[in-house]
């Protein structure tokens, strides 16, 4: 049985308490890159991390790209999204097929 | 191309064309196993791509209202709020074998799944009814950000896979089987020569004789 662990700023994640996941406030990259590793070490099966944390910490994420398990899910933090979510996306296409053809 | 350091033997001849068939049927069977995969590929990055648009936008949605409420609300009550939580969601997680990649099957299990109660982990009293409507929007988003998460997390592996057995497909059709054939030929060519010579030898030497 795995969990739900959701890593972000505060004012983006606390909304997510509510619905029962994990919720770890980060405030800085170490922070972060400390959760993120801890969490998947936990059997922490989904990490939802906010595109503005991600983005301090991208070769940690990148770690986690040819586990199966956790699966590391940028999302949008409060502030908007930085499209950082699309452009993994997007670079999966062109590693995947060589040219972008979405 | 370049041809294999071998020695121009029946012997090697023989190996090489071994090697040559291995060579072939391998190459069939690793593009049959990348369109396979690339048509899988397409078929699921499409759903992960329309998925993320659709959650980051009703999430955005969601951190506007939570947003309000936190305006509206004091930081002290917002956090007493949600701090105890009712639902619960917990993972579980098989395998599913897609063409030779495991990609995770993820269900979903909530603790409230039959209670027909209220979401909300606190009193209306206290509380705006902005909170209400974040968290209720959130909950909602719940289902697909877990899709989400399952898709992104096969696309992510399949694309490393297809890049992978393309470069294998290609190493072999344009490597491993031209050298091959190249230094198939190039015994074959040797062992005539050798046999022609052979020929003119004896010729002669019977020549001599008479």
């Amino acid at each position: 049985m795995y969990k739900i662990g959701v890593v972000g700023d505060k004012d983006s994640v606390l909304a997510f308490k509510a619905l029962g996941v994990d919720v770890f406030t980060v405030t800085g990259e170490h922070d972060a890159r400390k959760t993120v590793d801890t969490l998947a070490r936990n059997r922490y099966g989904i990490i939802f991390i906010t595109e503005q944390m991600a983005s301090l910490i991208p070769d940690t994420i990148a770690r986690y790209d040819k586990e199966i398990i956790p699966a590391v899910i940028l999302i949008p933090s409060n502030q908007g999204t930085l499209n950082i979510g699309m452009d993994r996306i997007n670079r999966n296409v062109e590693k995947a097929v060589g040219t972008n053809i979405l | 191309m370049a041809k294999l350091n071998v020695n121009p033997t029946r012997m090697e001849l023989s190996t090489l064309k071994i090697r040559l068939v291995t060579a072939k049927r391998g190459h069939k069977l690793l593009k049959d196993k990348q369109d396979e995969l690339m048509r899988r590929f397409i078929e699921l990055i499409k759903k992960n791509k329309q998925l993320r648009v659709d959650v980051e936008k009703e999430l955005g949605d969601s951190f506007k209202e939570f947003l309000q409420a936190s305006a509206v609300m004091s930081p002290e009550m917002m956090e007493e709020a949600v701090a105890i939580p009712k639902e619960e969601i917990t993972l579980d997680v098989k395998k599913k074998n897609i063409m030779s990649v495991n990609v995770p099957i993820m269900t979903f299990k909530r603790k409230l799944e039959d209670d027909q109660g209220s979401i909300y982990p606190y009193g209306l009293a206290q509380t705006s009814s902005e909170l209400d409507d974040a968290i209720s929007k959130l909950y909602n988003i719940m289902p697909k950000l877990l899709e989400l998460a399952q898709v992104e997390k096969a696309c992510q592996l399949m694309a490393d896979e297809i890049e992978g057995t393309r470069r294998r497909v290609n190493a072999l059709e344009y490597r491993t089987i031209p050298d091959l054939e190249e230094t198939i030929r190039f015994i074959r060519m040797k062992l005539d020569e050798n046999e022609r010579s052979t020929i003119t030898r004896l010729m002669k030497v019977k020549d001599m004789i008479k």
